[in-house]
């Protein structure tokens, strides 16, 4: 919202203040304050106020016209100019030579032939308005060459409050709100607004008028017949324009005037329309223009403004285009309502029309303001138009009041809450200032919220500490620490294992960290042949690509993979990220915390890799909870996944995740050549793992022995399950040291390393336990190789 | 006899002058010390000598004796130091001004500042908190104070799921949960409820380099018996200027945030200029940092603490923004590429 600080000067005297100073200070202490500060008219000197003597047609231009201006000095002055509307006898604003205007110093200047010795100026050129039809026509009763400053408020500081911090403060919506705070942080006075007195058209007949619907707080109308005027004031369209308004007609321009001031919007209709006023929404959805033209759809949750039952308006939005002032209107009702904030919020969304009065609207607004506006809107009316007839008593129904709101506290509860000192008379002057009635008592104060801070923004005690406190200003504050007992800050596991995964696979695999996005990369993986598995989808989103939560981050860090195959012929990528696996019983979704983990090799053969990360694996889960794993195949009917090679992985007896080879129609889409493998495990999980700790075990005393044994088979399970059924102290070590292929099919060959704690072994009893590891394997039908 | 002591010299002299490896050595000495060799050949023959012969013989033979096996022990060094200065030539100078090329793992630029801010409030004796992404509309409004069509609710474009949940718009959703896990321990053991949350937050709002419908937050909330404005400050200004690694000055202005009161917009004096005016903060001197404010009491209210016996502060630092700002990052859309050229610069940052 853009303030003029000509209309605040109307309400506090800032005479002698640094105005720059005192935007800063409104800035730190209500709202903020965009960084660029407009100074009107600055760039503007030397215009004055001129008669046009005579109008001669330019002789070799349809557009152009020779005058004679007279402005005030000796002889007249020779001016060139394209305006249409001059005429003898019209003053005019006159850029004299030498005068600025903007970027331009006005020169005599040759156009067609002729020197133009200054320039007639539009309203636009001025800067005054956007209003460029013709020059602009003077009609103040001053002496030629009288400066223009001299007669309107060209010079002004105008400075942009951001709306987004006035969001909670609707009686900041208007000038008269901001003068309340100025006057304020500058400890000046207040001055009350000028307002007509209504009570002398007590006698005249009310508006035929019913609230017949909740969502209308008040409703509040006067008539007015006999307005002569059309055109505004120049002050007035200048501050409507620097305000960021454009003047319509005098009408319409008070009515954004008083807006603008009050922060109240207000609505004319032709008398004719609305000879019985109701307020109420419809039962069934219709349509309406509204009077910018456009076709709107109204549903029954919106609420009207009708003429019994034609609707003339939606309310706290726009007038209907029926019910506008027209050429023969010769008698106006003016409306001055409130309405439910969130209805009014609701309704403007849902009609996607956001209007300068909804805006006000939403942020509820003081009830109490609609008659003072009105007050307002008949003095400033017969200020300018003295011909005006009031022909209705002030018609009010006044359906929905808000509660009186009364706040009590101690002193030693702001002294709680601010931590500083501030004295009672501090206290009791801010809030003064800003309309609140204080009594004080035994540092005990009971504080009456005005009604405009009332509606929503005031309500307890802790709000009384914003008011004061930022009145007092938070640069002024002694800062300090807090005291407390001392506790220790215990570590977060869920926290520091996602710590401790990333140290490893950064440290000790160079692999990258990646981020990815929570959503299904769609488009991506139907671009790599991955199905999009079924799962909870937003609702509003934006792009249908982004619309499925992913169940797994496989699939997204496989598109990831997709966009890095030029980064390096081996890399690896990690993500320790959130997934929902479906719905919980509850309805709520299933949200797990993963650690998916892809390895990409052109150098490689895929079984390489996948041991490499099977590898990785071991290693987290050595470091993290000194266990070892377990793998299960497993099956699955994800098209992304080699169907033989995927695993589920096992710790401690809880199952963590899954490993896996990319499926090769997949992987060859990624890249023709490479190796593809990823696992996934659930951090939750990982986490519930019990950690078995670091158990010393003293180095050997006595010499170990290697046996090295070679079987024929494709698997290691069933020779790790051998080793295991012996059951022999004395084996401390297995490794598998070499797989081969031959003609009688895989062999793997098995370092057995024997140790006995208290002596030395001999061969014969180390080779007594081999032969019963190939006795229980011969039995399954595993040879060993000679 | 002596003639043979003379003659077996000059022989051993004649063929260790000749000698090139270490194993030729080793046959000379057998051939003269060995169990069969020369020189104890020698002694063997003096069984017919009589005593005197004996004596002065014997004496003569361990002279050459001592002299034969110093002479080899010499010519042994000697071919070792040779040996040894032709290893040391056989390699060549090694350049070292050849670029290596060890891959090194990197770590993504949020986790790096994520790290650096727990560290900072790690010191300062805050809980580090984890927290779900989906949340309730009671987590994410309800129990902020931010009812159904509330204006406030106009400031975020939240992602709803068909099931009437959310992912989070802010940090600031996982207020309550943990207003509810310690208020017993300060309710009762007097201790102070201090917890930094992290944590991915999402808005639904179209992408461009300075937008991100995903992005980090990092919340923070301290709540005791006298928690006040003052302290507010004084935390804000020494945690930030330990996130910053310098010694900041801070401003509060009036912001307005459902779950505060009051609520503050604070801006950190600006790094480029150091508070003169520059291009990047807009000729202010300030950058607007973080909403920070006093837990509004409705807020407490819900998760469980009396606010007319406690009070609290909570503050929002935007993760992504500090990562950015940190490391210079200009576009936003960068963090989420997951692309490897430029997020392997980001190997570690302690």
């Amino acid at each position: 919202m853009l303030i003029s600080m000509n209309w605040i000067a109307d309400f506090v005297d800032l005479n002698g203040v640094d105005l720059n100073a005192l935007i800063q200070k409104f800035s730190l202490s209500t709202a903020e304050v965009e960084n660029e500060i407009f100074y009107k008219g600055s760039d503007l000197s030397g215009v004055v106020v001129a008669e046009i003597k005579s109008v001669e047609e330019h002789p070799k231009s349809k557009k152009l016209h020779l005058l004679k201006v007279d402005i005030g000095e000796e002889s007249l002055v020779d001016v060139v100019c394209g305006a249409p509307n001059v005429r003898v006898g019209m003053k005019t604003a006159f850029a004299k030579l030498g005068a600025q205007i903007g970027e331009i110093t006005i020169a005599p200047r040759e156009l067609a032939g002729y020197t133009s010795h200054g320039m007639c100026c539009s309203e636009k050129e001025l800067g005054l308005s956007d209003e460029n039809s013709g020059i602009m026509e003077i009609f103040e009763d001053v002496a030629l060459g009288t400066d223009i400053k001299e007669i309107y408020q060209i010079d002004d500081i105008v400075f942009e409050v951001d709306n987004k911090s006035l969001t909670n403060r609707p009686d900041l919506w208007g000038h008269y709100g901001i003068a309340r705070e100025i006057a304020t942080l500058c400890g000046r006075e207040l001055k009350p607004l000028p307002k007509a007195d209504l009570s002398v058209y007590n006698n005249l007949p009310k508006i035929d008028l019913k609230i017949e619907d909740p969502l209308c707080h008040r409703y509040s109308c006067l008539q007015f017949e006999n307005i002569t005027r059309h055109i505004s004031p120049v002050n007035m369209r200048i501050r409507l324009f620097y305000c960021g308004m454009r003047a319509i007609n005098f009408l319409a321009d008070l009515t954004n005037y008083i807006m603008l001031e009050m922060g109240q919007p207000m609505h004319a209709f032709d008398s004719r329309k609305v000879e019985k006023i109701r307020i109420k929404r419809f039962d069934k959805p219709f349509t309406f223009k509204t009077l910018d033209g456009v076709e709107r759809n109204i549903d029954e949750n919106t609420l009207m403004i009708c003429n019994d039952n034609s609707p003339v308006a939606i309310a706290g939005i726009m007038g209907g285009l029926d019910s506008e002032i027209v050429g023969d209107t010769s008698s106006l009702t003016l409306e001055s309502a409130t309405f439910d904030a969130s209805s009014v919020r609701k309704s403007s969304s849902r009609l996607a029309h956001r209007t300068d009065a909804s805006q006000r609207y939403e942020k509820s607004l003081d009830p109490e303001l609609t008659v003072a506006a009105i007050e307002r809107f008949v003095k400033i009316l017969s200020d300018f138009d003295s011909g005006v007839r009031v022909t209705s008593s002030l018609t009010d129904e006044y359906a929905y009041k808000y509660d009186k709101v009364t706040l009590n506290f101690d002193k030693s509860f702001v002294d709680r809450y601010t931590g500083i000192e501030i004295s009672n008379d501090t206290i009791v002057n801010t809030l003064t200032a800003l309309g609140f009635g204080v009594r004080v008592e035994n540092d005990s104060f009971t504080v009456d919220v005005p009604s405009w801070r009332a509606t929503k923004d005031v309500t307890l005690k802790a709000d009384i500490i914003e008011e004061i406190t930022r009145i007092y200003g938070y640069d002024n504050f002694n800062i300090n620490t807090t005291v407390a007992p001392l506790f220790p800050v215990r570590a977060f596991l869920e926290k520091t294992t996602d710590e401790q995964v990333k140290d490893i696979l950064v440290k000790s695999f160079g692999l990258h960290e990646v981020h990815s996005y929570i959503w299904a990369y769609t488009d991506e993986q139907k671009k790599l042949g991955i199905e999009i598995e079924n799962n909870i989808k937003l609702l509003n989103a934006t792009n249908p690509n982004i619309e499925t939560i992913r169940k797994s981050m496989v699939p997204n860090q496989l598109c990831q993979v997709k966009s890095n195959t030029s980064y390096a012929a081996d890399f690896g990528v990690f993500e320790i990220a959130r997934v929902v696996n479906g719905l919980k019983e509850n309805g709520l979704c299933k949200e797990e915390k993963k650690l998916c983990v892809t390895l990409f090799s052109k150098t490689k053969d895929v079984a390489t890799l996948y041991y490499d990360l099977a590898t990785i694996l071991s290693s987290i889960v050595d470091d993290v909870k000194h266990q070892s794993l377990e793998y299960k195949s497993a099956e699955t009917t994800l098209n992304y996944i080699h169907p033989r090679n995927y695993n589920e992985i096992l710790c401690g007896g809880v199952s963590l995740g899954y490993i896996g080879i990319v499926h090769p129609t997949v992987s060859k889409k990624i890249d023709k050549k490479a190796s593809i493998v990823f696992l996934e495990i659930d951090m939750d999980k990982l986490v519930s793992v019990e950690n078995k700790g670091i158990h010393y075990v003293e180095a050997p005393k006595y010499p170990t022995i290697d046996v090295d044994v070679t079987f024929v088979s494709d698997k290691y399970a069933p020779i790790a399950s051998a080793i295991k059924e012996v059951n022999s102290p004395l084996i401390k070590k297995e490794a598998v040291v070499d797989t081969y292929e031959d003609e009688s099919g895989k062999s793997i060959t098995v370092r057995l390393t024997f140790m006995h704690e208290e002596r030395t072994l001999t061969k014969d009893e180390v080779m007594e336990i081999v032969d019963k590891i190939i006795a229980i394997l011969k039995n399954q039908g595993i040879e060993m190789k000679q | 006899m002596n003639e043979q002591i003379n003659e077996l010299k000059s022989q051993l002299d004649g063929q260790l002058s000749r000698v090139s490896t270490t194993q030729e050595i080793e046959n000379i000495r057998v051939a003269y010390l060995g169990k069969n060799g020369s020189i104890t050949e020698l002694l063997k023959k003096m069984g017919g000598l009589s005593p005197e012969e004996k004596k002065s013989f014997g004496q003569a033979v361990n002279v050459l004796k001592g002299y034969a096996s110093q002479a080899i022990a010499n010519k042994i060094e000697e071919l070792n130091k040779i040996e040894l200065e032709r290893e040391l030539n056989s390699l060549p100078e090694i350049d070292l001004s050849v670029p290596t090329h060890l891959v090194k793992g990197s770590y993504h630029p949020i986790t790096l500042v994520q790290r650096h801010c727990e560290n900072v409030f790690r010191t300062m004796g805050f809980n580090i908190e984890d927290y779900s992404e989906v949340v309730t509309d009671y987590e994410c409004f309800e129990a902020l104070n931010i009812p159904k069509f509330h204006p406030a609710r106009d400031m975020q474009d939240t992602y709803y799921l068909e099931n009437g949940q959310l992912l989070k718009s802010h940090t600031s959703a996982a207020q309550n949960a943990i207003y509810k896990k310690y208020k017993d321990a300060l309710i009762n053991e007097g201790r102070p409820i201090r917890a930094i949350f992290p944590g991915r937050c999402f808005r639904n709002e179209s992408t461009d380099a300075c937008h991100e419908n995903t992005f980090f937050q990092m919340e923070g909330v301290m709540v005791d018996k006298n928690i006040s404005i003052s302290n507010l400050i004084f935390f804000m200004k020494t945690m930030l200027s330990e996130v910053f690694q310098r010694d900041l000055k801070v401003r509060l202005r009036p912001g307005f945030f459902p779950f505060v009161e009051p609520g503050f917009e604070l801006d950190i004096s600006c790094a480029i200029c150091g508070g003169e005016g520059c291009p990047s903060c807009k000729h202010s001197g300030w950058l607007e940092l973080c909403p920070c404010g006093m837990i509004h009491p409705n807020v407490l209210k819900e998760g469980g603490i009396d606010p007319d016996k406690y009070t609290g502060f909570a503050f929002g630092l935007g993760l992504t923004r500090l990562a950015m700002m940190k490391y210079g990052v200009k576009d936003i859309r960068d963090l989420n590429s997951g692309n490897l050229t430029s997020l392997d610069q980001f190997t570690d940052d302690k």
